[in-house]
């Protein structure tokens, strides 16, 4: 019984050592933001990185999540004479839920990644270590940019998710189902709220940083060469899809919780 | 600080008493060395022996445990960050995988130090990248290339031309010949005797290539389970008396030194 608890509290007190650690590296990234220099022109490459390479694997998980949507929602709400409530049903979903979700496990995967994979090459080959002798923070230099990037790109990502959604959710209705065009948009926007897109780009922004933190943070500190590099990748993929899960619930509690 | 800076009687590198750890494994027990200003220091030893900790402790990129690292009489361990930094402009480093930044071309790499360490203008750092890969026998179309699409040994040049870039007052060289054939190991070897002796920098590097010590070295010293075992000029290191010496430099298996099958 005393090595089962001892096993638990070994865990735990390795779950907030690693917390701690996490917290430590996001803070001492962004302490640098305060002082100069400024890497503007890396803050924009990583914007393009994020935002515009990642556009045609956003659109396409939208639009079909969005088509599927609107199936699923017709088939169920036929069952008790509910099928004016697709449209309202599919804007509030992608919008709140799936759109920002969506987004942020699809970027996790690409763009986390990547991020953990170069970072962490860049580690086991001494670049970072070079970048230190260069006289140049790498905090300051890999890190910060990413993260800015991450904080804005994805909002951005995420409306156009929104509206990709949407139409995908607007076309299977109309062309599939048969709803009045006209009927199908008036409906999609009578119950939409601000605050049900804003909540959903709030959601974008901690998703996006959280997907670049841990790819920067896994990458950072990986060890051991390609094996090592590799285990980075994964880590940074698995964690930050796991925390968006987390901090979905807590955002949506904190706008919707009542 | 100032009355340091200028005292010539003052090594320009002086390590006392240098202790650190990775884990149980314990890699520098104690280490002394110093090097003086306008000296070219070859630290050898075998392979995991703490050569690259070493330097790497001089650094700051690894945090001895205990010791004293001092640089023109100023103590740097524990320096705050910004002291370090500034401390950092005052070193240059190759690499032993010569670590050059795969996204940038060559040239951005030579001037890197310079357009983002120091906020030099871009046009004027590409102007002073190229004088220095000229310097290192490289043309100025290499510098338009990527470091992927060089050979081991151009690499190996540019980041000596990146090592050099903002004349810095100490060198530390990594392996500088490891992975080359002889005769480009002999260029670089003959690479870093012009850039240290002419510019009059300090210079410490590490090796086991014995061939590379004799040509690049003013003063050899022996590392060997975390301490320095002998130290002399490289004129007396046939005659050092020492077994650890004589075992290395003649490359016997047999002798007081017993390498490590296994990593601790």
């Amino acid at each position: 019984m005393l090595r089962f608890l001892g096993t638990i509290g070994a865990a735990f007190l390795g779950f907030l050592a690693a917390t701690g650690r996490l917290a430590v590296f996001a803070g001492l990234a962004l302490a640098t933001a305060f002082t100069p220099p400024f890497y503007l022109r890396a803050i924009l490459r990583e914007m393009v990185n994020i935002g515009y390479f990642s556009l045609p694997v956003v659109g396409l998980t939208a639009i079909f999540t969005g088509m599927v949507l609107a199936l699923q929602s017709y088939t169920g709400f036929s069952r008790f004479a509910a099928e004016g409530a697709v449209a309202t049903v599919v804007v509030l979903s992608v919008t709140r839920e799936l759109g920002p979700v969506i987004t942020g496990l699809m970027v996790a995967g690409r763009v986390g990644a990547a991020m953990a994979a170069e970072i962490g090459t860049m580690r086991v080959t001494d670049q970072i270590d070079a970048l230190t002798t260069l006289s140049t923070d790498p905090l300051r230099y890999l890190v910060l940019p990413r993260l800015i990037a991450g904080l804005i790109t994805l909002p951005m990502l995420v409306l156009v998710a929104d509206i990709i959604g949407v139409f995908g959710g607007y076309l299977v209705g109309v062309y599939r189902l048969g709803f009045n065009p006209e009927a199908y948009l008036n409906r999609t926007h009578q119950y939409l709220e601000t605050t049900d897109v804003v909540s959903g780009l709030v959601k974008a922004a901690a998703f996006g940083f959280i997907i670049a933190l841990m790819g920067c943070y896994h990458g950072y500190h990986s060890r051991g060469g390609a094996q090592g590099v590799g285990q980075a990748t994964t880590y940074a993929v698995v964690s930050a899809s796991i925390m968006i899960l987390v901090f979905n619930y807590l955002i949506t509690a904190a706008f919707f919780g009542r | 600080m100032g009355l340091a800076m200028t005292d010539v009687s003052v090594p320009k590198i002086s390590v006392r008493g240098l202790r650190k750890s990775f884990g149980r494994k314990r890699v520098l027990d104690g280490l002394d060395i110093d090097c003086d200003r306008g000296e070219s220091l070859v630290i050898i030893g075998g392979s995991g022996t703490g050569k690259s900790v070493l330097v790497k402790c001089i650094l700051g990129l690894l945090y001895p445990e205990a010791g004293s690292i001092r640089i023109d009489g100023v103590e740097t361990v524990g320096l705050p960050r910004a002291a370090r930094e500034r401390l950092l402009q005052k070193f240059g480093m190759l690499f032993q995988g010569s670590a050059l930044f795969d996204s940038l071309r060559v040239w951005e790499n030579v001037a890197f130090g310079l357009t983002q360490g120091r906020g030099m203008e871009r046009h004027a750092a590409k102007e002073i990248a190229l004088a220095k890969l000229a310097a290192v026998g490289l043309g100025p179309e290499v510098g338009e290339l990527r470091p992927a699409e060089l050979s081991g040994g151009m690499q190996k040049r540019v980041a000596l031309a990146r090592a050099i870039a903002a004349e810095p007052e100490i060198i530390f060289f990594d392996e500088p010949t490891t992975g080359l054939d002889p005769i480009m190991a002999d260029v670089i070897n003959d690479l870093i005797v012009k850039c240290v002796r002419e510019v009059g920098t300090t210079a410490v590097s590490i090796t086991h290539d014995m061939v590379s010590a004799r040509k690049i070295a003013d003063r050899i010293a022996m590392l060997h389970q975390g301490r320095i075992v002998w130290h002399g000029p490289t004129a007396e290191i046939d005659h050092s008396g020492n077994l650890f010496v004589d075992q290395f430099i003649n490359g016997r298996a047999e002798g007081p030194i017993q390498m490590e099958i296994r990593a601790a």
